[in-house]
């Protein structure tokens, strides 16, 4: 009798035990952005290999945090991006969406987010709103914006002498924003805005804006669009003899899939931002060989790997928050430093920006460039108290004056 | 200088050089999709993939054959137009006698599927293609710099789109083609093959298709949404020439060219819709088309 006692006390212990290990943390992370249009390739599957990476890194299963993994595709509209979200948090269980390219969508995404006092992590849009006037208790924006952009390529070029420029501005909101903002700095920078050209969005052919742009005589043609628009104006612009003409291009918002869809041939010499770029350092070279492994042989782009780091920061929140609600989290991830192999030390502001290094680079010519995927050469790494919007510039209400 | 509203004279000649480009795009893929939709009575949605698949294939054979532009303008319309001639055996055949609108939706099923499969296997992103070392570089010609390539553009298209209304509108075959869709029976009981003509006529519709895509290939990007992109706007100009009209597309496909080219310059957040108003104004005041028979 004694002994039938003992198994049963032993095996309730174990039990108790057992549970009290495993802390009960049912994270549900939800991969939204696009998986069938121009962003497919720069966010997309790409974008859900780096989320998985990040948390296998984490080795989150041991620490008794049971992760799951969910995606969508949004198809770059909002109104579809906010009905999959809602669905994801009012019936799934998500507690926190990541990437969510596309400026317009993530707007409407991070509504949604803040009503149902989610986690939203933004790495793929770029509209500077989202840390301004839209921000938001639950979000993170994790790895460029409009503002970083604008300043990194926009004050880069006036410095190398590029003090007249020329827009060619996709019309749109996001192509607007972009114009206004560069136009702001190279006119602080003693630069002149000579004209812009309006294109219909998308566009296919763009020689008669680029013609436009050349008879301006602009020192610098900014291209103030994106994806294939961008790649288009870019191949076009070499056709017709512009940049051999002695204008130079400036992409202002131009990916590492882009160049790799261009070829060096047409995209050499272009000076462009970045966040990211895989051939930084030891740690960067090593996560991307194991990120191309997972996705087709491809490179991650700046926005791969800002999902991979804002997850990895998440889960960190919430092991130390010992719970995945998010104002405990979200308190978390602002109070401790980021640190991670792919933007190394870096914080998460009040507003919900995430602080870091930003880089300038040149593409480099064919000649240059070793083999496949080696595309830039670094010109300056922009610090990163100067590569963001100051904290109080850019009317946060969650950021007291 | 002279100047026109504005805009220096020199500065116009060049946009409505670039405009008269453009419309020779769409001249030779309204042509393909009136051949087809004026002998098949199919309107062909798939065109669009098609025209994709020509500058994929130019790809593909650059890049897995090491074969370059010049077999490519030949090979690709070719594979597109076999391509063409399966579907049409397999699928299109079987809805002659049904209305139009099936046409229309396995046509546009198929695009999307072709494009799907495209997009899984090459990305969005796009694909390198350059301009052949012989067509590289260009000429001033004192208001515009104008590349040699799309001075080629140009004459290719316009090589391609005479010789087809020659063969359809002057020769015997093309009386064939042309009887055989006014009375099929009749024309079958003088001892001609109707279905297998049919059946070379989509191949060849297509293949205009494949070969338009081989000319954009090295001035646009070659990715899986290029046709998607430009199919509309080549409707609008079919639907404005007149529909199954061939000396109608090819005429309206420049003309729109230029249109647009001008819209460009004075105007150019219009320059995605101006064709589709102008559709709209034709339609109202002839509703079978410029050039188009009233049914």
């Amino acid at each position: 009798m004694h002994a039938k006692n003992l198994i049963l006390a032993a095996a309730a212990a174990m039990l108790l035990s057992g549970t009290a290990l495993a802390q009960g943390i049912d994270v549900k992370i939800g991969v939204l952005n696009d998986r069938s249009g121009v962003y497919a390739d720069l966010s997309g599957e790409g974008s859900v290999v780096a989320a998985r990476m990040a948390v296998e890194d984490f080795k989150a299963a041991d620490k008794g945090i049971n992760v799951t993994i969910v995606s969508a595709d949004h198809q770059n509209k909002p109104d579809i991006a906010s009905s999959i979200a809602r669905r994801w948090i009012d019936q799934d269980g998500v507690d926190v969406i990541v990437d969510v390219p596309t400026s317009s969508a993530a707007l409407a995404v991070n509504e949604v987010v803040r009503e149902k006092n989610k986690v939203f992590l933004n790495s793929g849009a770029a509209a500077s709103d989202l840390t301004g006037a839209k921000c938001s208790p639950n979000l993170v924006h994790w790895t460029y914006d409009t503002w970083a952009l604008a300043h990194g390529t926009g004050q880069a070029m006036v410095e190398r002498g590029g003090d007249t420029w020329f827009f060619v501005t996709a019309d749109y909101a996001f192509g607007h924003a972009l114009e206004r903002d560069t136009a702001a700095v190279v006119e602080a920078a003693g630069g002149k805005v000579l004209g812009s050209v309006k294109h219909p969005f998308p566009g296919q052919d763009f020689s008669s804006f680029l013609l436009q742009a050349q008879a301006s005589g602009a020192k610098v043609i900014g291209l103030a669009n994106a994806g294939g628009d961008t790649i288009n104006s870019i191949k076009q612009a070499s056709e017709f003899g512009i940049t051999q003409g002695g204008q130079a291009l400036a992409g202002l918002l131009i990916f590492l899939t882009d160049v790799h869809a261009l070829g060096l041939q047409t995209a050499q010499g272009l000076v462009l931002t970045e966040a990211f770029y895989w051939d930084l350092n030891d740690q960067t070279r090593a996560w991307s060989k194991r990120f191309a492994e997972a996705h087709d042989g491809d490179m991650p782009t700046m926005v791969q790997a800002g999902v991979y780091a804002s997850v990895l920061h998440y889960l960190k929140a919430v092991e130390a928050a010992k719970t995945d609600e998010a104002p405990a989290v979200m308190a978390k991830m602002k109070e401790m430093p980021t640190e991670d192999p792919l933007f190394g030390k870096g914080q998460v502001r009040q507003d919900g920006r995430h602080i870091h290094d930003m880089y300038l680079f040149q593409v480099k010519k064919p000649e240059e460039s070793k083999g496949p995927w080696d595309y830039y050469t670094l010109l300056a790494t922009i610090p990163a108290d100067k590569a963001f919007r100051p904290l109080n510039e850019g009317g946060c209400p969650l950021v007291k004056q | 200088m002279t100047e026109i509203f504005g805009i220096p004279t020199a500065a116009l000649f060049g946009q409505l050089l670039l405009g008269l480009i453009n419309g020779a795009f769409y001249a030779t893929l309204s042509l393909g999709l009136a051949v087809i939709f004026g002998l098949l009575n199919i309107i062909n949605f798939t065109h669009g993939a098609q025209y994709m698949m020509g500058a994929f294939f130019a790809w593909m054979l650059l890049n897995y054959l090491g074969l370059g532009y010049w077999w490519a303008l030949v090979l690709a319309p070719v594979a597109v137009g076999l391509l063409g001639i399966v579907i049409e055996r397999l699928l299109i055949a079987r809805l002659y006698k049904l209305d139009h609108i099936y046409g229309l939706l396995l046509t546009f099923g198929l695009a999307l599927v072709i494009e799907g499969a495209f997009r899984n296997g090459y990305g969005v992103s796009g694909l390198p293609y350059t301009i052949p070392a012989q067509l590289a570089g260009g000429t001033n010609l004192g208001f515009m710099f104008l590349p040699i390539y799309r001075g080629w553009v140009v004459v290719a298209s316009l090589v391609v789109c005479l010789a087809t209304w020659f063969v359809i509108e002057r020769t015997r075959l093309g009386a064939y083609l042309r009887a055989a869709t006014e009375n099929t029976t009749l024309v079958e009981a003088f001892g001609v093959n109707v279905p297998r003509l049919v059946t070379l006529t989509y191949g060849f519709g297509v293949a205009l298709a494949g070969f338009a895509g081989v000319l954009a290939a090295p001035i646009y990007s070659v990715n899986p949404t290029m046709g998607a992109n430009l199919i509309i706007t080549v409707f609008a100009v079919v639907v404005v020439g007149g529909m199954g009209s061939i000396l109608g597309s090819i005429v309206t496909g420049f003309l729109l060219g230029l249109v647009e080219g001008l819209t460009k310059v004075f105007y150019p957040e219009a320059a995605a819709t101006v064709i589709f108003v102008i559709m709209a104004l034709v339609l109202l005041v002839k509703p079978a088309g410029l050039f188009g028979r009233a049914a």
